[in-house]
């Protein structure tokens, strides 16, 4: 059984179509990237998945489970949501952002305990930010931020980790570090599902990649088979697109 | 929670509130007011009888319930301050944003005009600010939009149909009568509280900000926006509603004592989240003791500093402003 499935899903913002009766089957394990271009409803079918929005037709299963049957807290005791990094409003300290992952196993009104505080450390340690545990949210960098959006996933428990551009707005090298910690996670068996802008990402990572186009599946199948230059300019309407070899493996370039 | 600043502006409040009692046209010494209690608990003779009676009338008549009254008016629209900034994810909201004040106001006018009881005006007042909240929920529910943006706009759209409404009576009401004293009450008074109007709001105050503070982890996380409070597990409507409908409860029982007093539900988080930080957890009972604090000075000022007795609603305006003119510096930087 599929870990998720979207069956015949549609959604509409008002009277825009953002999703067309789509099919996808997501299974335990491995990374999963999702490709296409801006408006083709990647974050869309995200919070589909998640339980956050609900299709106007078709059903989404967690499991085999109608997702909307689902209660929330047990949603989230399986499902991760990870945002693209924001600034927010208050300063919380980084540990209690990361704690606030905690949340759907908290006890009455939210209570956290020590078992909590524990699982919050080990996140922490687990991305490599220990060291900022004290530091205000606000004040940390945005490769910092995301690193701390993922320590609160982990913390949250769930296996299936949901991704949206986790490498935007970052730098080279975050971005490296970034697909880094995708690999050592793919490695620990969580299953993770990512959108991104860069189809050399998905390739470096992803061991299953799906291409949207306003809406529908235009390619779903292993890295090697989608992110080709043929593909990748239909895609995103490019003329052309080539690819280069350098020593630690290929990468498109699209003039 | 941290216990120390908790702990520390308790004592502080506490300190305000002793102080106060001896303040007055009419000083007294802290050491006759403890004698005062402790003939009036445990009995003695050390004061005499006339003593007594004058101090009874004094502290118990007058100074105690006005205390309250700013302490309970204070904690109360700090503390929705404090949670509505926080479900809103925006520092720069006040309790009054979805229309509450405004609904409130109108009601008390709407209530002079028709009632003669003051006990009907002060229901009038109550149910004015509910109806206003309920307008404001309900045109974002017309829109089918669920999220912030649409309660903030119906917000804004029934504050001004009630300040509409509110003129309305105003231009209807008796010039000679009734008019001065809707002006007057809508300056925000303290000097109309009364000991049984005190009491009879300080349990469904106390039980509004107790909701407010028991969700305080809650909206810890709702503070991150929410779909991302919904993605950690949390019933997003379920919990807005609750948040909404406390801070409504104890905005509305504010006006109901005093009128309408502005600009502490909006400063007093500030000045609290400086202090202790952004945990809603230290923050709402600290911003309950501060914006107790708080009224409390501003009212010692109004009776004392001038030769009549300023309405209170406009020291905190005239305080709020410049105050907050400083902090929205430092406010700006959180969320650029």
């Amino acid at each position: 059984m599929a870990l998720i499935s979207l069956e015949n899903i549609s959604f509409r913002y008002r009277r825009q179509q953002v999703i067309q009766q789509l099919d996808l089957e997501l299974d335990d394990g491995g990374v999963l990237a999702l490709l296409g271009p801006n408006g083709s409803g990647k974050t869309t079918l995200l919070k589909l998945m998640l339980g956050i929005l609900h299709p106007h037709g078709g059903t989404v299963r967690l499991d085999g489970q109608d997702i909307r049957r689902i209660p929330a807290k047990e949603r989230a005791r399986r499902l991760a949501y990870v945002p693209q990094v924001h600034r927010e409003a208050f300063g919380y300290r980084v540990f209690d952002v990361v704690l606030m992952g905690r949340m759907p196993h908290a006890g009455f009104l939210g209570r956290y305990g020590a078992e909590d505080r524990r699982l919050t450390d080990e996140a922490l340690e687990r991305m490599g930010i220990s060291h900022l545990s004290e530091r205000p949210y606000t004040e940390i960098s945005g490769g910092e931020r995301q690193m701390t959006l993922i320590a609160r996933a982990l913390a949250q428990g769930a296996r299936v980790l949901v991704l949206d551009e986790p490498t935007n707005g970052l730098d080279y090298g975050n971005q490296q570090r970034l697909l880094d910690r995708l690999m050592a996670l793919k490695q620990d068996h969580y299953t993770c599902l990512f959108t991104t802008h860069h189809p050399d990402h998905a390739r470096r990572v992803a061991d299953r990649v799906v291409m949207l186009q306003q809406g529908a599946i235009l390619r779903d199948g292993s890295p090697a088979e989608t992110v080709t230059p043929a593909n990748v300019a239909t895609l995103y309407g490019l003329e052309s697109c080539t690819e280069h070899h350098h020593t630690q493996g290929e990468h498109l370039c699209c003039p | 929670m941290k216990p120390l600043p908790l702990l520390l502006s308790l004592v502080g409040l506490l300190a305000i509130m002793v102080v106060s009692l001896c303040l007055g046209k009419y000083p007294l010494q802290l050491a006759e007011i403890s004698s005062f209690f402790r003939q009036e608990w445990f009995g003695g003779t050390a004061l005499p009888t006339e003593r007594m009676e004058l101090l009874r009338n004094l502290l118990l008549e007058i100074r105690l319930p006005r205390i309250l009254a700013a302490a309970l008016i204070g904690a109360a629209l700090a503390t929705s301050g404090a949670a509505y900034q926080a479900m809103f994810v925006n520092p720069l909201v006040s309790p009054s944003l979805l229309g509450v004040l405004s609904g409130a106001s109108f009601g008390a006018a709407l209530g002079m005009v028709f009632f003669k009881n003051w006990y009907e005006v002060q229901l009038a007042s109550f149910l004015g600010g509910v109806a206003a909240v309920l307008v404001a929920v309900g045109l974002a529910r017309v829109y089918r939009i669920s999220g912030t943006i649409m309660l903030v706009l119906g917000g804004v759209i029934s504050g001004a149909l009630f300040a509409a409404l509110l003129s309305l009576v105003k231009y209807l009401a008796d010039p000679y009568n009734q008019l001065p004293a809707i002006v007057y009450w809508l300056m925000g008074n303290l000097s109309l509280a009364d000991r049984t109007t005190v009491l009879r709001v300080s349990l469904p105050i106390c039980l509004g900000l107790g909701i407010l503070m028991l969700s305080a982890r809650k909206l810890n996380v709702l503070s991150m926006g929410d779909e991302e409070a919904a993605a950690l597990g949390i019933n997003v409507q379920q919990v807005r509603l609750l948040v909404i409908t406390a801070a409504t409860l104890i905005s509305a029982l504010t006006v109901v004592i005093a009128g309408a007093v502005g600009w502490v539900g909006l400063i007093i988080p500030h000045i609290a989240r400086m202090l202790v930080g952004p945990d809603n957890t230290t923050l709402l009972p600290v911003s309950a003791l501060l914006g107790a604090g708080y009224l409390i000075v501003v009212d010692d000022v109004t009776r004392l500093a001038f030769a009549f007795e300023l309405p209170i609603g406009i020291v905190t305006a005239l305080v709020g402003i410049p105050f907050f003119m400083l902090v929205l510096g430092n406010a700006r930087k959180g969320w650029q």
